[in-house]
C-alpha cells in the first residue's frame, strides 16, 4: 500500500510520510480557534511584569470570552492597548504590569470594547541568520 | 401549492455588510462611524462604501475624481483597496460558516449560501447565531437571509439589511403570507437576483415593477419574451428551487478553476503545471465575460479522507497590482502563491485558482493612471491567444514558466497595513 503512494521514480519512502509519528506543529500549541486568532505587535513597556515586552508578537483569540484576569487587547481613546482586565466590584479596570504605569479605570456607564484575549506573547531571543 | 413545513428547504444567504470597509474597521477604530470608501486598484473608483457614505448619495463604482469635493465637505476617508486583508478575512468568514454546515456555496468574496436543510425548525435563531459567531470571531457584521430558494434568500438578505426591525436576519419561511407579499411588493424588480438593468426596464414596460409583480407573472409568457432564465426566476420567487448558481446570467463575481487530481501530486513542478492550466481556463472565462480581476486566490490540499496521510490545506489571496485579464500576470501571481504555500512531503489531492474582485471591462475602473501602451499590448496579446486557442484547441499555446513581464507598479496611495498576511505589518497594541 505504501508503494502506491510514493511518486514514480522515488527510490525510498520519505520519512515525512512515516505514519508512526507526526512532527510537532507550533500552530497546534498556539492556536485554539484558527479563524478567530490574530497576531499583534507590542509597542511599549507597561506589561513587562507579565513577560510582555516591546516588539513581542501577541497571539490574540477573539473567540474566547474575556474574564477578569485575562490579558486583553482593548480599545481606549480610539487606540488599541494591551492590558490586564480586572473586574473590581462593579467597575472594570485595565491594569498594567509595571510600577510606572497607572491603572485605567473604566467608568461604569462607559462602554469598553475588548478586541480579543491574549493567549501567548512571543519574545524573540535571537534574530534569524537567513532571510 | 402548500408544502408541509417539514419539507420547506431553508437556504441561507450570508452577506458581509460593506465588506471591505468592515474589514478595515476591524483594525482601525478611528474609521468606525466615520464616512469611509474603499477605492478600486489604482484608486480609480469606489468599490465599497460605509453606510455614512451611502447616505451621502455616493454610488457604487463612482470615480474618485468626481468624489473629491464631496469628500472634502464631509470628511470622507478614502482608502486604497487592500485585497490581501479582504481575502484573508473572507477565508476566515467562509471557514466559520462552513462549521454550521458543509453544504456551502461560496458565491463571492463576501457572500455564501448555506443549505440549512428541509424543515429546519429554528432557522431564524440559527441566523442570529451565525451573525454573532462571525461578529465575535472576526469582527465583521453580516446580514442573513433565509428562504426556500436562492433567489428568495437573496431578497430576504436585502430585506434583512434594509429594514432595521429584522436586526440583520430575515427568514421568509417564518413570515406570514401577507407580510411576505407586502415586502415583495416594496422591492424593485431590478433588485431581484438575475434580473439585469435592461430586463428590468423591459419588465417595467410590461407593468412588472416589483418582486411581487414578477412573482405573480406568467412564467411561460416571460420565457417567450425574455428567456428560460426569467421563467426560472419566477418559479424561484414562488418557492420552487430550480435556479442553479451557474444558470444565473449576470457576470459571475468569482471564477473558479479547480479539480481533484486523478493521482496524488507530490512535487512543486507537478502542481505548477496543474495551476497554470487552471489559470488558463479561468482567465479565458474572465475575458469571455468581459471582466477583469483584482485578486487571485490559490488553494491546495491533501486528501482529507485519507486520514492515514499527513494532512495539509492552505490558501492565499494575492492582490493584483492592477485590474487585469492578462494570463501572464495572473500566472505570475499564481506562481508566487504556489511558492508561498507549497510544502514538500505531502500527497496533494486538489488545487484550484479563484479570480476575485471582478469588475466589468467597460467601467474603466482602476486604469485611470495605468500605462495605456502596456495595456493595449497586453489586450492585443490576449486576443491573439484566445483566437489561436479557438482555432487550434485550448492547449495550442501555453505559458512557458515565468515570463518576465513588464513591471507594473500598483499605485495604491492610501492602503492600510496588510495586518493579517505580513509579519512586518501587524496591528499594534500599546503596552
Ligand atoms: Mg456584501
Amino acid at each position: 500500500m505504501m508503494l502506491i503512494q510514493t511518486p514514480v521514480g522515488a527510490g525510498f519512502p520519505s520519512p515525512a510520510r512515516d505514519e508512526r509519528g507526526v512532527a510537532l506543529n507550533l500552530e497546534q500549541l498556539l492556536i485554539e480557534h484558527q479563524e478567530a486568532t490574530f497576531f499583534w505587535r507590542v509597542e511599549g513597556h507597561s506589561m513587562t511584569g507579565m513577560g510582555i515586552h516591546h516588539g513581542d508578537i501577541l497571539v490574540v483569540d477573539r473567540a474566547l470570552e474575556p474574564v477578569s484576569g485575562h490579558v486583553v487587547v482593548a480599545v481606549v481613546d480610539g487606540g488599541f492597548v494591551v492590558k490586564q482586565l480586572i473586574r473590581r466590584t462593579n467597575r472594570l479596570i485595565l491594569r498594567s504590569a509595571h510600577p510606572d504605569y497607572p491603572e485605567i479605570m473604566i467608568d461604569p456607564e462607559q462602554e469598553l470594547t475588548i478586541w480579543g484575549v491574549v493567549r501567548w506573547s512571543l519574545h524573540r531571543l535571537t534574530y534569524r541568520t537567513s532571510p | 401549492m402548500v408544502a408541509a413545513p417539514a419539507d420547506i428547504p431553508h437556504i441561507a444567504l450570508i452577506d458581509g455588510n460593506n465588506f471591505y470597509v468592515s474589514c478595515e474597521r476591524v483594525f482601525n477604530p478611528y474609521l468606525r462611524e466615520r464616512p469611509v470608501v474603499v477605492l478600486s486598484n489604482n484608486d480609480g473608483c469606489a468599490v465599497a462604501r460605509s453606510n455614512e457614505v451611502k447616505a451621502l448619495g455616493v454610488k457604487m463604482g463612482e470615480p474618485w475624481f468626481r468624489l473629491r469635493t464631496l469628500a472634502q465637505q464631509h470628511g470622507i476617508i478614502a482608502l486604497s483597496s487592500n485585497y490581501g486583508l479582504y481575502g484573508d478575512m473572507s477565508q476566515r468568514m467562509m471557514a466559520l460558516l462552513h462549521q454550521f454546515t458543509p453544504h456551502q456555496e461560496i458565491y463571492s468574496i463576501d457572500e455564501c449560501f448555506l443549505d440549512l436543510g428541509p424543515g429546519c425548525p429554528n432557522a431564524t435563531a440559527l441566523g442570529h447565531a451565525i451573525q454573532s459567531r462571525i461578529a465575535r470571531s472576526v469582527g465583521l457584521p453580516v446580514g442573513v437571509g433565509i428562504a426556500a430558494t436562492k433567489t428568495l434568500a437573496k431578497l430576504a438578505n436585502h430585506v434583512a439589511k434594509k429594514h432595521p426591525a429584522y436586526a440583520g436576519v430575515c427568514n421568509f419561511n417564518a413570515l406570514d403570507q401577507m407580510e411576505l407579499n407586502t415586502l415583495l411588493a416594496s422591492i424593485d424588480v431590478g433588485t431581484v437576483w438575475g434580473v439585469g438593468t435592461r430586463s428590468a426596464n423591459r419588465l417595467r414596460a410590461l407593468n412588472i415593477a416589483t418582486a411581487r409583480d414578477l412573482q405573480q407573472s406568467n412564467g411561460p409568457f416571460l420565457r417567450k419574451h425574455f428567456s428560460i432564465v426569467m421563467e426560472r426566476i419566477v418559479l424561484e420567487l414562488n418557492g420552487h428551487p430550480c435556479l442553479a448558481i451557474e444558470e444565473v446570467t449576470p457576470p459571475r463575481q468569482r471564477i473558479q478553476a479547480a479539480r481533484s487530481f486523478g493521482a496524488p501530486v507530490h512535487t512543486q513542478e507537478g502542481l505548477e503545471a496543474a495551476i497554470l492550466t487552471f489559470v488558463r481556463l479561468a482567465s479565458g472565462r474572465l475575458r469571455q465575460q468581459g471582466s477583469r480581476a483584482g485578486a487571485l486566490h490559490l488553494f491546495l490540499r491533501t486528501n482529507r479522507f485519507r486520514e492515514q496521510d499527513p494532512q495539509y490545506a492552505a490558501g492565499v489571496t494575492l492582490p493584483l497590482p492592477d485590474l487585469t485579464d492578462d494570463e501572464l500576470l495572473l500566472a505570475r501571481a499564481a506562481m508566487r502563491g504556489l511558492t508561498a504555500l507549497y510544502r514538500p512531503g505531502y500527497a496533494y489531492h486538489k488545487a484550484g485558482v479563484i479570480l476575485l474582485a471582478l469588475e466589468e471591462n467597460h467601467q474603466g475602473c482602476g486604469d485611470l493612471f495605468a500605462d495605456p501602451v502596456v495595456k493595449r499590448r497586453s489586450a492585443a496579446l490576449m486576443t491573439t491567444l484566445d483566437t489561436l486557442r479557438h482555432r487550434f484547441g485550448p492547449k495550442a499555446i501555453r505559458l512557458a514558466g515565468e515570463e518576465q513581464a513588464t513591471d507594473w507598479q500598483g499605485r495604491s496611495g492610501n492602503r492600510s497595513p496588510r495586518y493579517t498576511t505580513h509579519w512586518d505589518e501587524l496591528p499594534v497594541a500599546r503596552a
